[in-house]
């Protein structure tokens, strides 16, 4: 049997190796993205290597606020000196001094704007000389308060040299020192995994970066000589409780390999998302092509029945094919994917400062995956197919070769039972919040697409016959309708695989354009000033505005009014949120048009707190009702819930009181700031002045209302073009999928295109009707998309209503887009059936057996 | 000996000297050597022959479907050898007909859309009183909704000879029509076809192997190993079979 299965394999190369191209996509894809994370993984871990070398323990209080913001975002809570002795009174401690070393201090360049990142955090540390690790290269240690040393990184990015004059941004508006050394690390690194660092002396230090709370924001601990670095850890956390963390110079070195490795997440997640989508359509893909094969060798099985070969040995001589096919892609993707890993690697390598690529190797786990998911999914696939041969009854040898279409009632059931259950997990998704309902989500889009996919015989002819009405003046256009009508299974099949990918893509672009409207429609309609401060990047926190600048920038003539706002993340009850609070309130509730929901929102009174209407609902708070917030700093109040407002996205939070927030608040100083304009005050007249008034808060821009709008929209519209890239596979993959389809329907059809040609069908004529076939085949794939997606995006899009999508919007044009785009591609797809079709020897066709 | 006969005009098809050679080398089959056939205008002629003689490849030929060695192939008075897929389609689409032994009807066409698909590809549209000529002549006309599938093979043959008629074309080939039929479905579709050459005036050439089918014919054409051997006009099913002996000795004999 097995010779058979191998000798059937090969007289088929062509089509099998279509449909193992999804496979091998996908599997490129999963591969690469081990590979890179592998390759990068241990990039970083070399480069942290002994980044902590001159530390035995390192103790440090633990963040109030963690959880989704992570460490980054987190403000360290200060240690005293009184803990200091503490910990040096430790049995085993030898040496225990207290550091400064704070994320947050952000050096301005020459041209007055924060050095461009180098791929790591922006530290900010307190000279305390030089050690094993860290080593002046020029210049010398910072004395005076004035003066700071930087490492080599950020002197070459900034191009500073000793001697020059440099700002800083910190927790305090921007400061000048003079750059008096450059530091390096050992092994010649000019930089750690891409870190920044400027030193100040230490009381500068902690005024800067520690805001006066507490002295130190880590103590490094020496072990006494003889000391266990074990046991004395234990004794640490023993003595100072649970509010600190104790960890080794390797753990220290470990975390910030993996904090650097979190960018490699995002990346790594693309990939799995792109492996996962051409997974998903290369299914189908495998199950067509099995499923024709099998028709058409439904004499050939019925005969091998007919001759006695059990159900079993069927079934195990399909599989066996599709192990051979499965285990041959995997093994190309594989290759495939190592060279992807290390493109990538080397390319996201060349974005980090000092990175130095570890050599490329292929991790286990890859080989594991890429051969798990290579031969899984390919005999997944083919089992349906398998079991289906298996069926077929020996008398199938006399009837006729290819078999009706039966009504297929189970696959009816089974295809709504899981639309169903699909759509509930959808909506217990969407209609949820936290991490578990997001998690049904996945799932829920899954079971729905195979769903629809199961249910699509059963609409496909009916719709094909419509579609294809569009084709029907000529004769080829009618002959191509009436030949996608002919094969519901095969045609919904062949349909399905290019309608996930438009799906997948329709269902962002509604989340997409509703979102866009939701802010476009918010920020025209309500915001109602002109003019606005604020970062580049679409985050919120990352930018600060000097207050002194601020209320500089409130005498500009033409400025009526100034709401300033800064954001944080809390702990707000239980869960870690997005809190905000505005200098003004007042003003800020005038200029964004907000409506209060219930209670007043006109004042915000100490000990009270505001939210918008959807955050409180998913608190399940009522006005009235106590919260209690743990902001950064200081120690969690208890607030009054005083009033909600009407969901808007500029202001969608939990607003705390200003008082609280300077003292709280990570950085105190504000983050955007909205100025409305006197009646008689023109944009052109009133712009200047302000950004004058704010030259020494580079990270923040002024700019008019459209060009938020349109910064809002660029986000929006980089995320599409991701998704469109995503498409793009799922395109690629479908195109197999017709291209596979129509090459077996025009064989399977050789005798009859043959008679067709010999009554005078031209050559052009046969062309346009295989492409008609496939141009509806494909329009038919992506209107399912279109309606598929449209109807996901918006459940989606209304599902996010507490983050301030309040309008719901369909992407019309892209939708056109897919369906055109859908058209060309199927019309592409039919080049090389068409071209063979119309190519076909005559007499040999109508002769033919 | 052959087959020749008077004016160019009164031909719908011609073969002069055809030679068709398959394969090269030690693999080398000569399917015909020297055949001369002359197809007179409006008459049905039967072709006859032992298996392998080459009855098949000179109707490929005659119709263009197939490339010949030697010789020269008319239909009307156009030379087909020679012609590009382009005059060949046309050809085909305007002045022959077709009837297979396998039906080769469409599946997913009626019956009726199947008779008329040479008009459609041609985008000709059919005159009402022929069409309705062709399918009283075929007897189909409560079953021209019908698909090839819902038809007995001997009502898809006829669809099939319907579809041959209905373009009027200059000469219908038609390779063992019967052969697939049982002997009265096979009578219906001979009838048929012996009908529309004396009451529309078509130009018939049939190959079969059933002398009681050639006896249907006006002509019938012997052949035995790529030549023209004999022929007979307004034969029995008896002179047909005497004949057929007579070839047969010939050829232990040769
Ligand atoms: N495509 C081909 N390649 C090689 N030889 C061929 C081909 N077609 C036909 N032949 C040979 O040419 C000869 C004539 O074949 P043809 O099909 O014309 O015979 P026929 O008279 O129609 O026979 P039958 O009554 O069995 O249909 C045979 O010897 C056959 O083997
Ligand atoms: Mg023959």
């Amino acid at each position: 049997m097995f010779k058979a299965t191998l000798k059937s394999v090969l007289s088929r190369k062509l089509r099998l190796l279509l449909s193992g191209l999804a496979v091998v996509l996908g599997v490129t894809f999963v591969s690469g993205a081990f590979v890179l994370q592998d390759t990068l993984g241990r990039s970083f871990d070399a480069q942290f290597a002994g980044a902590y070398d001159d530390i035995d323990l390192q103790v440090a209080a633990k963040a109030r606020v963690s959880g989704s913001a992570g460490d980054a975002a987190s403000a360290p809570v200060g240690l005293d000196a009184a803990t200091v002795r503490r910990v040096a009174d430790v049995p085993g401690v030898g040496k225990a001094d207290g550091d400064i070393r704070v994320e947050g201090a952000r050096a301005l360049g020459k041209d007055g704007k924060v050095v461009p990142s180098t791929g790591g955090p922006r530290y900010g540390k307190g000279w305390t000389g030089e050690t094993s690790l860290l080593a002046l290269r020029k210049g010398h240690a910072p004395a005076k308060p004035d003066e700071v040393a930087i490492n080599a990184g950020l002197a070459e990015k900034g191009h500073f040299s000793v001697g020059d004059s440099i700002g800083v941004l910190t927790g305090q508006p921007k400061r000048s020192f003079t750059v008096a050394g450059i530091f390096g690390y050992s092994g010649d690194r000019d930089s750690i995994g891409g870190e920044q660092t400027v030193a100040f002396t230490e009381p500068v230090a902690r005024e800067l970066m520690l805001g006066h709370n507490g002295q130190y924001s880590a103590i490094s601990v020496d072990l006494a000589s003889g000391a266990k670095s074990a046991t004395v850890k234990a004794a640490l956390k023993k003595e100072l409780g649970s509010g600190f963390e104790v960890r080794t110079g390797e753990e220290l070195s470990k975390a910030s390999a993996d904090r650097s490795r979190e960018i490699l997440d995002l990346v790594t997640q693309v990939l799995l998302g792109f492996a996962a989508v051409a997974v998903l359509v290369g299914v189908f893909l495998i199950i067509n092509t099995f499923s024709i094969i099998i028709a058409q060798r439904m004499r050939e099985l019925a005969l091998l029945r007919a001759l006695g070969a059990s159900r079993r040995q069927m079934i195990g001589s399909v599989l066996l094919e599709s192990l051979v096919i499965g285990l041959v892609a995997a093994v190309i993707g594989l290759g495939l994917g190592v060279g992807l890993g290390a493109l990538g690697a080397s390319l996201l390598a060349g974005t980090i400062k000092g990175l130095e690529v570890a050599d490329l190797a292929v991790p286990a786990n890859a080989v594991v995956v890429s051969l798990v998911v290579g031969v899984g999914v390919t005999m997944l696939a083919a089992l349906f197919p398998a079991l289906r041969a298996a069926k077929v009854a020996p008398i199938a040898v006399i009837r006729s070769a290819v078999a009706p279409d039966r009504k297929h009632r189970k696959q009816t059931w089974t295809g709504s039972v899981l639309l169903v259950l699909g759509a509930a997990l959808l909506v217990m998704g969407l209609a949820g919040s936290g991490d578990a309902a997001m998690s049904a989500v996945l799932p829920g889009v899954l079971l729905t697409f195979i769903g629809v996919t199961l249910l699509t015989p059963l609409i496909s002819r009916p719709a094909v016959w419509l579609l294809g009405g569009l084709f029907s003046r000529s004769l080829p256009g009618q002959l191509g309708r009436r030949n996608s009508a002919r094969n519901p299974r095969r045609t919904a099949i062949t349909a399905s695989a290019l309608m996930i990918g438009v799906a997948l893509v329709t269902t962002l672009s509604t989340v997409a354009a509703s979102a866009k409207d939701s802010v476009n429609n918010e920020i025209s309609d309500k915001l109602k000033s002109q003019l606005v401060a604020m970062g580049d990047s679409g985050d919120s926190m990352s930018a600060s505005i000097d207050p002194a600048a601020l209320r500089q920038a409130r005498g500009v003539d033409g400025v009526e009014a100034v709401a300033a706002a800064s954001f944080d993340t809390a702990k707000v009850g239980k869960d870690t949120q997005s809190v905000s609070s505005w200098e003004d309130w007042g003003a800020a509730r005038g200029m964004l048009s907000l409506r209060a929901e219930a209670g007043s929102i006109d004042e915000l009174a100490p000990g009270s707190v505001l939210m918008n209407k959807a955050t409180a609902k998913d608190r399940d708070l009522k006005v009235g009702d106590k919260v209690t917030v743990q902001l950064q700093r200081g120690e969690p109040r208890s607030y009054r819930l005083a009033g909600t407002f009407e969901d808007m996205a500029l202001a969608n939070s939990v607003v705390i009181p200003w008082a609280d927030a300077t003292e709280g608040f990570r950085n105190a100083q504000p983050s955007q700031a909205f100025f409305e304009l006197a009646a008689d005050a023109s944009v052109a007249s009133v712009q200047p002045g302000i950004e004058k008034a704010l030259r020494d808060s580079p990270e923040v821009t002024v700019q008019s209302k459209d060009a938020i709008a349109q910064k809002f929209n660029d986000g929006f519209d980089m995320m599409l073009n991701l998704v469109q890239a995503l498409l793009a596979v799922a395109m690629i993959i479908a195109v197999l999928g017709i291209v596979n389809t129509l090459a077996l329907s025009v064989m399977e059809r050789t005798k009859e295109l043959g008679a067709l040609r010999a009554i005078g069908l031209g050559r052009g004529q046969t062309i346009r009707m295989i492409m008609t076939e496939s141009v509806v085949i494909s329009l038919f794939g992506a209107v399912l998309g279109v309606v598929v997606g449209a109807g996901l995006g918006l459940a989606v899009a209304h599902s996010m209503r507490s983050q301030g999508v309040n309008t719901l919007s369909l992407p019309w044009s892209l939708m056109a887009v897919y369906l055109v785009g859908a058209a060309i591609v199927g019309a592409l797809a039919s080049l090389g059936p068409a071209r063979r079709g119309a190519r076909l020897n005559v007499l040999r066709a109508v002769t033919q057996e | 000996m052959s087959a020749t006969s008077s004016t160019d005009t009164e031909l719908a098809a011609r073969a002069v000297n055809v030679h068709k050679v398959y394969g090269t080398g030690d693999a080398q089959v000569a399917a015909l050597r020297g055949v001369d056939v002359d197809l007179r205008r409006g008459q049905f002629t039967a072709i006859m022959g032992p298996s392998g003689s080459g009855k098949s490849t000179l109707m490929h030929c005659l119709a263009g479907l197939d490339t010949v060695s030697e010789g020269d192939v008319y239909v009307a008075d156009m030379k087909v050898n020679g012609m590009s897929d382009k005059e060949l389609t046309a050809l085909r689409r305007d002045r022959i007909g077709f009837i297979f032994q396998q039906f080769n009807l469409l599946p997913m066409l009626t019956a009726e859309e199947n008779i008329l698909l040479p008009l459609a590809i041609a985008g000709r549209k059919p005159s009402p009183e022929w069409l309705a000529k062709v399918i009283e002549t075929v007897g189909l006309s409560d079953r021209l909704g019908h698909r090839p599938t819902e038809l007995s093979g001997g009502q898809q043959q006829r669809v099939a000879c319907a579809r041959a008629l209905v373009s009027q074309p200059e000469v219908i080939f038609a390779d063992e029509p019967t052969g697939n039929l049982d002997s009265r479905a096979g009578a219906e579709v001979l009838k048929f076809l012996r009908d529309s050459v004396r009451t529309l005036g078509q130009t018939i050439v049939m190959v079969t192997h059933d002398p009681n089918a050639a006896s249907y014919a006006d002509r019938v054409v012997f052949f035995a190993d790529g030549h023209v051997v004999s022929e007979i006009t307004e034969p029995t099913a008896d002179a047909v079979l005497d004949m057929m002996k007579k070839i047969d000795t010939l050829e232990k004999v040769a």
